[in-house]
């Protein structure tokens, strides 16, 4: 789950980190408002889940009030890589002297959490690492111990020479990692950690991801997402206990299993066709389920088949079965179906759905070539 | 032969008397599997289908039955516990079902479990099966035939589509290996293909990855270097759009990290057999055998 800037300021600030004051706002006049209360210079910054918010022009800076509220009104309502900007922040414009990175990341081959600081900061920390990777120190750090100080002050002096500026910058990055156990983060970084002409270090922007499985245990944090920055679709699947992700083709898909749903999508394309989603839907026969996959799937217009993959192994094919005739009666469909079943009770199953109408397959990849011709508005 | 399990494998169900642990563990017993204990605290003294005897601790239960594995079907919550509780008690092989466990909890878990000489395989994983001989997990046995393919894999049911295609096709399998969908797990493909080829009853192996992390591209380089015996491999995800989670909690492309494209080139420059779909894995398999 992501969070936004300002969501991510507040958890650094709330674990010591020294991050300037902000606020949100969701119309210009309340930018406005909060303009007027810093005073002087403040920084227009989108609110969205995605990068180059700077480069779509969703950051600018403000020399008054009225032109925080000009700014506002422009970025509002902006769409930064397809996602619309809801919410802004204000904050007092900073004088800048450095910037660098640090952050914080799961490493799953290391399997242990790795601390990153970069003098080059301000920029994506993929493009340094790729053109120069030699400006990021990495430390993979045991969990058991925690950052050690004298790992974070050696980390600090690849940033900064000033002993004043290390031991700040190393204090941060102790708390940052405080911070990624306390709220159960997959990725926490400050970029840019900056130092100002006056010499103090601080976090002017922020970036936290939350692991969806730390969630269910951590509901203060899960009250933090923000479900209108989310696709209406997705937020149902989550809600039905489904996993669905929209893609830009024709062939809706309905598959048990994460790993078989990829692969029914990538067959769909081996076989000429464009797949609509990945859509897992778990293990369960239950109609109810099939229903809301089978909302959500012709929510997209685009859809012209709908191909279902369903290998039970628990799961038995006539539950399945039964469920999709069910829920088809519930919600009737116009695109065309094509199912595939195999597994536990398969040959019942497949006589269900052929009795109740419906073109029933156990090869795989004869229902694939079938969903995709009906797609096209041919035969297979 | 087989790896990890056989017919000398005494398994403890932790969970047993919950929804997933009660079904399952009648289905492994069913297949054959020797079930000698089974865990859920409050319950010690219990029997479970009047043959296997429930304990509050999985030391007493160890102590009791001389268990030599676990398999776990706690709810996320408390499954990390479960799998100190099992490396704590000095079984050798722990295979955790449960989905869900933060990330975070297995960047502590894996460091114990090492340090105690056991193996874990999982999280999020159907666990395993040497057809035959002896199923830990929720793989259903009827799509397995024994045979001498070893077959590892991230995924659950893309495995079972895999199994199936050999089962009908007169390949059977030696072990199934679910190592999981989950971006910190115990046991890993070099871990599984090391197995594979020390195994005198396995003659080729196939490795069923998907997109997120370099699991698959280390385990190509190890392929090359010392892998003698046939290898046939899959990726999931070439249609996956990079940045979203799919579905698994490892499986997502990071920047241009992790893409199927990517494992795909690393598989083929180490000279195993790439498939392109899941049918493909039989002819492949004929050709390199």
């Amino acid at each position: 789950m992501n969070l936004h800037e300002y969501q991510a300021r507040d958890i650094l600030r709330r674990h010591g980190i020294p991050v300037p004051p902000g606020e949100v706002a969701s119309t210009p006049a309340e930018a406005r408002a909060i303009a007027e209360r810093f005073g002087g210079k403040v920084v227009v910054k989108a609110q969205v889940h995605a990068g180059g918010r700077g480069k779509a022009g969703g950051v600018k800076l403000a020399k008054t009030a009225a032109e925080a509220e000009t700014h506002a009104k422009a970025i509002l309502g902006m769409t930064i890589k397809s996602l619309t900007v809801q919410k802004v922040l204000i904050a007092p414009a900073a004088e800048i002297a450095t910037e660098s990175y640090v952050g914080i990341i799961v490493d799953r081959a290391s399997q242990r959490p790795v601390l990153m600081v970069s003098p080059a900061g301000g920029i994506d920390i993929e493009e340094v690492a790729a053109k120069t990777p030699d400006k990021i120190h990495q430390l993979a750090i045991d969990p058991r111990y925690g950052l050690l100080p004298h790992q974070a002050l050696a980390l600090g002096f690849t940033l900064y020479s000033d002993v004043k500026q290390v031991r700040a910058a190393a204090d941060i990055m102790q708390k940052l990692y405080t911070a990624v156990y306390a709220v159960g983060a997959s990725l926490a970084e400050i970029n840019p950690l900056v130092t100002t002409p006056d010499g103090t270090v601080q976090a002017l922007d922020a970036k936290i991801a939350i692991d969806d499985n730390e969630l269910e245990r951590r509901p203060e944090i899960a009250a933090l997402r923000d479900v209108s920055a989310e696709a209406p679709a997705e937020v149902a699947a989550r809600e039905a206990g489904l996993t669905f992700i929209k893609l830009e083709g024709n062939v809706g898909c309905c598959v048990n299993g994460a790993g078989l749903a990829m692969a029914t999508m990538d067959l769909v394309k081996y076989y000429g066709g464009e797949p609509a989603n990945f859509l897992d839907i778990g293990g369960s026969s239950n109609p109810q389920k099939v229903v809301a996959a089978l909302r959500i799937i012709t929510g997209d217009p685009n859809v012209k088949s709908i191909l279902f993959n369903i290998f039970g192994g628990i799961t038995r094919g006539d539950d399945v079965a039964n469920g999709i005739v069910q829920a088809t009666q519930a919600f009737p469909l116009k695109v065309p179906i094509v199912i595939r079943l195999t597994g536990t009770n398969e040959k019942e199953g497949i006589g269900i759905l052929e009795r109740a109408g419906f073109a029933a397959l156990s090869d795989m990849d004869e229902a694939v070539k079938q969903a995709v011709a009906k797609a096209k508005g041919k035969a297979a | 032969m087989s790896i990890f399990i056989d017919q000398t494998t005494r398994l403890v169900v932790q969970g047993i008397t919950g929804r997933d642990g009660s079904f399952h563990a009648k289905n492994m017993m069913y297949y054959g599997t020797k079930v000698v204990a089974g865990v859920t605290p409050g319950k010690g003294g219990q029997r479970f289908e009047n043959a296997v005897p429930v304990f509050n601790t999985v030391a007493e239960a160890v102590h009791v039955t001389q268990a030599n594995t676990a398999v776990i079907y706690v709810p996320a919550a408390a499954a990390a516990s479960a799998i100190f509780e099992a490396a704590d008690a000095g079984l050798g092989l722990i295979v955790c079902i449960t989905e869900g466990i933060p990330v975070l909890d297995m960047t502590r878990v894996l460091p114990y479990v090492h340090e105690r000489g056991a193996r874990l395989i999982g999280p999020n994983c159907p666990g395993l099966i040497s057809p035959g001989k002896s199923k830990v997990g929720i793989i259903p046995g009827n799509i397995c035939e024994p045979g001498t393919i070893g077959v590892v894999s991230r995924s659950g049911t893309l495995t079972y589509e895999i199994i199936h295609q050999l089962s009908t096709n007169g390949l059977g399998q030696s072990t199934c290996v679910g190592i999981g969908g989950d971006p910190l797990i115990g046991t890993n493909f070099i871990h599984c293909l090391t197995a594979f080829d020390a195994d005198p009853d396995t003659a080729a192996m196939v490795m069923i990855g998907e997109i997120g992390g370099t699991d698959e591209q280390q385990a190509a380089e190890f392929v090359k270097e010392r892998v003698k015996k046939p290898v046939v491999g899959f990726i999931a995800g070439q249609t996956a759009p990079p940045g979203r989670r799919m579905g698994h909690a490892g499986a997502i492309i990071s920047g241009s990290s992790g893409t199927a494209a990517e494992k795909m080139t690393a598989l083929a420059n180490a000279g195993i057999s790439v498939m392109k779909r899941p049918a493909d894995v039989v002819p492949l398999l004929k050709e390199r055998l």
